[in-house]
């Protein structure tokens, strides 16, 4: 919306006012992600500019501390097997809604993503009363399930908002020209909605690598993950250490994003061919 | 075509009629489909749906009396709670205090000290005696109770009993609205000012939540529009300083707001510097930290929905209007934000209802009066152990959810929501 030559000055003055109304807002959303970054390289544990000097220390102290490479192998662990699951549950599921029309079929998907409409609290005291009385509170496998639990709403959305644009003729010619449906599935569907797996789980992942409330009622100190260790940590004293591991968090959100960005990116061009 | 006029039937090759073939074929689908489906629902019933069921059946249970003194709960419940109860009924209480174990008596006295506070000490007195208590003749017992506690005498302690005698109560429910039933009467009445908490918290948690929301909208409606107007090349990039808030951990961002807001933070020593103020000012622990890092964390939820309906709109609408003598404010009044009120809708609903479930940011950010009900729910969890009140919390807080869900799904549809 470039600034039209008949604009008046009032025009003019609005023009320039809302642009500069909204690199205000930019950088609201932006700053304070970014301002957290240096303040981790800083040599001298404060959280004010101008920093006296740079240094590694608080990522050596973190690469040094068994408390939090444990928060960060815990992370992984569980992030990982969380969206594993997640994954193929939220896929199969998003096939077999997309397959056929049959009733209650709006209440089977209100149930399946109802994980990300209650508020996290009750999800978290829901699932410590239960899983204590299973035995499943203090171990890895309890916030693995908890976590693939509210992740899993998201891969059947992205799923299924592939499969909206999936052409079910390729599936009736692969089956005409003798497939089975496993072998449909693999050679044909799975290919085509990769994109929406990956980018499902992804989401699946970047749930459980943040997730903190869950954490707080399922996991004990040995199942301590990096939220959940920072959360303790910025209760204690909020160390430059927490620094450097926000930015790790943020430069995992970041890379997370851009491959984010390239799928989406290649669906469009991939569509793009199509039509 | 192989259906003749006699029989009206198209056979299949191996001589079934094709009508029952595709009937068939229909039915296997659905069959493959809820087979398909089913892993997920059975994951999702048991692991999710049935805990939250579960929890949220805590607030109308209340079985620490009748689990612990089972003849207690029994007897009591016959007595229709005018004078005192039957001698009887005092004897089986005693009785079964001497034989409670030290589980079942801390439940029972933690319950019973919700009715009146200082029950517990005074229960713990009349169970070292118990033994002796249950001994007593029918006609001294009362006298028994009193010579440990003169309050005894008070008939509102043994109600007390009474009305924790009851398996199912509404009195978790009652108390999460500030409300309880008059030990006497049995009619639903406030509690006493100094001990009502919870309305205001739940006033609070709405308020906080309608503030958010407003704000999200004032500033999430120019950079929507902003967005949406700009060539794609453009606004593909300003996206990412969108998206790069929207995945980044909340628990980052809120240390973040943190660190720039306290005293010797960024914030305050840049107004400092410029000279905007003089002394550093509370920006943290206090409701503006709250509302400044809940806008932050939200606002892209607000964006995100507007900014792609925005983008569906034709641009020459506003032209259209401008051509017709439209200044540029009545024509987007008019003419544009009518059409966007899809995205509007779905912004300020989606950041309404995320925000009344919110905890770690008010409980980093905020001070002791800017805690929302989830952090109640926590505490009463955690700390207080007083699990009835904070599944009654719980309770309430699910169903304001659910309400505002419901009215979002009327009018954006569970279908539209996108996350990306």
């Amino acid at each position: 919306m470039a600034i039209p030559s008949y604009a008046t000055p009032l025009d003019r003055a609005w023009y320039y006012s809302f642009r500069i109304i909204c690199t205000l807002i930019f950088a609201f959303l932006v700053i304070p992600i970014l301002v957290i970054i240096p303040l981790s390289f800083n040599s001298e544990p404060y959280f004010t500019y101008p920093m006296p000097g740079f240094s590694l220390r608080w990522y050596e102290e973190f690469f040094n501390s068994p408390q939090w490479l444990l928060g960060l192998k815990n992370s992984i662990i569980v992030g990982i097997f969380a969206t594993i699951v997640a994954s193929i549950l939220g896929t199969l599921a998003a096939l077999g809604l997309h397959r056929a029309e049959f009733p209650g079929k709006a209440a089977i998907l209100g149930v399946l993503i109802s994980p990300i409409i209650v508020p996290i609290v009750i999800t978290a005291a829901g699932m410590f009363y239960f899983y204590s009385r299973v035995g499943l509170t203090g171990s890895l496998a309890g916030l693995v399930f908890a976590h693939a639990t509210i992740g899993v709403p998201f891969v059947i959305i992205t799923v299924s908002a592939t499969l909206a644009g999936f052409d079910n003729n390729l599936v009736r010619a692969g089956a005409s020209l003798g497939a089975n449906p496993v072998r449909t599935f693999f050679k044909i569907t799975m290919p085509l909605i990769l994109p929406g797996i990956v980018s499902g789980g992804l989401f699946a992942f970047i749930t459980s690598w943040d997730e903190l409330v869950i954490a707080i009622f399922l996991a004990g100190a040995e199942e301590h993950t990096l939220p959940r260790r920072m959360w303790s940590g910025i209760r204690e004293l909020l160390s430059p250490t927490i620094m450097a591991v926000a930015t790790l968090l943020i430069l995992t959100s970041i890379l997370l994003m851009v491959v984010m960005e390239l799928l989406r990116r290649r669906t469009e061009r991939l569509r793009g061919i199509r039509v | 075509m192989a259906s003749t006029a006699e029989t009206d039937v198209m056979i299949a090759a191996d001589g079934v009629p094709l009508k029952t073939k595709l009937r068939r074929a229909e039915r296997m689908r659905k069959i493959w489909a809820l087979g398909l489906i089913a892993p997920l629902f059975i994951f999702i019933v048991g692991g999710f749906i049935i805990p939250i069921i579960s929890l949220m059946t805590l607030s109308v249970e209340d079985p620490e009396i009748p689990d612990a003194l089972p003849r207690t709960a029994e007897a009591f419940s016959e007595w229709d709670g005018k004078d005192y109860p039957s001698t009887e009924s005092m004897i089986i209480f005693a009785e079964e205090l001497a034989a409670a174990s030290r589980g079942e008596f801390g439940r029972v006295s933690k319950r019973l000290n919700y009715e009146i506070s200082g029950f517990k000490s005074m229960l713990k007195a009349t169970a070292r005696a118990a033994d002796d208590l249950a001994l007593l003749p029918a006609d001294e017992i009362l006298q028994g109770y009193i010579d440990i506690d003169k309050d005894w005498e008070d008939q509102a302690y043994w109600r007390a009993v009474k009305n924790a005698s009851s398996p199912y109560s509404d009195y978790y429910v009652l108390w999460a609205l500030d409300l309880k039933r008059d030990g006497e009467s049995r009619e639903i009445v406030s509690v006493d000012e100094g001990r009502a908490v919870y309305v205001e918290v739940l006033i609070r948690t709405i308020e906080i939540s309608v503030a958010v929301t407003i704000l999200c909208f004032i500033m999430g409606l120019p950079v929507a529009y902003l967005l949406a107007t700009l060539p794609t090349a453009k606004s593909n990039l300003l996206l990412i300083l969108v998206l790069l808030p929207f995945w980044t951990s909340l628990l980052v961002r809120t240390t973040s707001w943190l660190v720039l807001l306290q005293n010797e933070g960024l914030v305050n020593d840049l107004g400092i510097w410029i000279g905007l103020w003089n002394e550093p000012l509370e920006l943290v622990r206090n409701r503006l930290g709250v509302y400044i890092a809940m806008t932050h964390i939200l606002l892209p939820f607000m964006v995100l929905p507007m900014f792609s309906v925005m983008k569906s709109i034709n641009p020459w609408h506003m032209r259209a209007a401008a051509s017709l003598g439209a200044p540029g404010w009545k024509a987007f009044l008019k003419v544009y934000m009518p059409q966007c009120m899809p995205g509007v809708g779905a912004g300020t609903l989606l950041v309404f209802i995320l925000s009344l479930g919110y905890y770690i940011t008010p409980a980093l950010v905020g001070g002791p009066d800017d805690q929302m009900v989830s952090y109640w729910i926590v505490q009463n969890m955690g700390r207080n152990a007083n699990w009835g009140l904070g599944a009654a919390l719980s309770l309430i807080l699910l169903g304001i959810t659910m309400v505002m869900f419901f009215i979002y799904n009327r009018f954006v549809g569970i279908d539209n929501l996108k996350v990306n």
